[in-house]
């Protein structure tokens, strides 16, 4: 594939240096965190090609890639860097970045799940495993998506319609207001 | 002296078993804990994926609710909430200008008291392995347990350090030891399960959890021990799907901690919740002489 290099070179790098606090210059390309990178056979770029592409200052291509949404944040990657790049930080500064400039979203399913999770912290507190798994499968219109082992957990008494909430929702609620990063204008 | 407990969401849900067993086993160990009055959820990876800040106000609005309570240590069960915590904690400590700027997102301030521990390293390090072996009443002979840490107990090592090494930890080890179980040496320890794409891409979580079960069965295991509610939900939940998709049902029980300690300490198997497992470790504990 041919990049097409530009003035914003630096920029870019700088900025999710900046912001990730992570200095990204250091990388040198030795490939640790992509060999251990559970989750690399599914990614279109792998991990030390987007720290390559960051310090080129390739923004489209790295915030429109599926690679950030796809880590697990398992951290192998961070643990194990020879020139202590925390990777896994810098996904997520991505992740952030991404949903805030409204790039398209290449793994919708991970935006979704993680937009119903903080939902129902917000709501409620705590987690409700139940709705979340509900709203999850209605949200991405997979209704019958573990119909079968949510029966099995239903037998087992793990299924619960009403679920947890705390006193201090409102003050759970106020975390959420005051927290920045928190800008999902979507797609553009 | 009690204990801090956060219990997390999980223990509430899809781990009942673990809540139950833990607090069992605490019992029998005279451990007094007492739950973090109306803790909220810790953020777990949505929240570090959404906004940094809010991954750290979340967290940290527990431990000082812990702080005003009275307690001098949190301890909680599940490996994401550890390193939710803990981040928290350390980041917090290492940063006044961070720690200020949180204080005002949470509205309560935390001045940084608490210890804060993984069940795990609370029994290796404040129960201690000799009184844990003391109080061992049926030593689980015969019983080869491979101990699975996963990503988050031990990830990253400078913030998160229950273990000293990393790439292959043992404190859990020591304690099946300690149980009088047997620990093999298996390669994946710390592989990731998929953990927080279980919904998003469970194809990604059955591949994964799939070549952990493998990989413990080629250890010649029996069961898998977890500290994870995250981890016991894919690799117990998932099985038969992993099943179905790899051709081979591994039918390998996978039993949190607290779970294989409240058989060796004597607690009653009805009342440690394991019949609330997909995969029965009736059978094999059956086999082991241990019900």
């Amino acid at each position: 594939m041919i990049y097409q290099l530009n003035a914003n070179v630096r920029n870019f790098g700088e900025t999710i240096s900046e912001l990730s606090g992570v200095d990204i210059s250091t990388c040198y390309q030795c490939g640790k965190c992509t060999a251990g990178c559970p989750v690399v056979m599914e990614m279109s770029h792998t991990p030390n090609q987007i720290m390559r592409l960051i310090q080129l200052g390739l923004k489209d291509e790295v915030l429109s890639s599926p690679t950030p949404w796809l880590c697990a944040s398992c951290e192998t990657c961070t643990t194990r860097c020879p020139k202590e790049v925390d990777i896994a930080k810098i996904m997520d500064t991505l992740r952030i970045l991404a949903l805030k400039e409204g790039y398209k979203r290449k793994e919708p399913n991970v935006v979704a799940f993680n937009k119903i999770f903080l939902d129902s912290i917000k709501n409620n507190g705590r987690l409700q495993e139940t709705k979340l798994a509900m709203a999850f499968n209605f949200k991405t219109l997979q209704f019958f998506k573990d119909m079968m082992l949510g029966q099995k957990l239903f037998m087992k008494g793990k299924i619960s319609f009403s679920g947890d909430a705390i006193s201090g929702v409102d003050a759970v609620k106020a975390i959420f207001e005051r927290s920045k990063g928190f800008l999902d204008k979507g797609e553009r | 002296m009690a204990y801090g407990y956060y219990p997390g969401c999980s223990a509430h849900g899809t781990a009942k078993e673990y809540d139950i067993s833990t607090r069992k086993v605490c019992v029998k160990l005279g451990i007094q804990l007492e739950d973090v009055a109306d803790w909220n959820c810790c953020g777990a990876s949505p929240a570090h994926a959404t906004s940094e800040e809010l991954s750290l106000a979340l967290p940290l609005r527990n431990l000082a609710l812990a702080e005003k309570q009275g307690l001098n240590s949190i301890m909680t069960t599940c490996s994401a909430c550890y390193n939710r915590l803990k981040v928290a904690h350390e980041t917090v400590k290492e940063s006044p200008e961070t720690l200020d700027r949180i204080n005002d997102i949470v509205g309560e301030p935390y001045n940084k008291t608490l210890k804060v521990t993984h069940f795990v390293n609370f029994l290796s390090e404040e129960v201690g392995l000799e009184k844990l072996k003391e109080k061992v009443v049926k030593p689980l002979k015969d019983v080869k347990a491979a101990c699975y840490y996963g990503c988050l107990l031990t990830r990253p090592p400078e913030l998160v350090t229950i273990d000293a090494d990393p790439e292959n930890p043992t404190i859990m080890d020591g304690i099946v030891e300690a149980l009088g179980a047997e620990a093999p040496d298996w390669s994946h320890k710390t592989e990731c399960c998929g953990a927080s794409l279980a919904l998003s891409r469970t194809d990604i979580v059955v591949r994964l959890s799939g070549e952990i079960l493998k990989a413990a069965r080629f250890a010649d295991a029996d069961c898998i021990i977890v500290a994870c509610p995250l981890c016991y939900a894919n690799l117990d939940m998932r099985q038969s799907q992993i099943a179905s998709r790899h051709g081979v049902d591994y039918s390998l029980p996978i039993l949190f901690i607290s779970e294989l300690m409240g058989i060796a300490l004597g607690v009653n198997y009805d009342e440690l919740g394991i019949d609330k497992h997909m995969v029965s470790a009736a059978n094999m504990l059956r086999e082991k002489g241990l019900m």
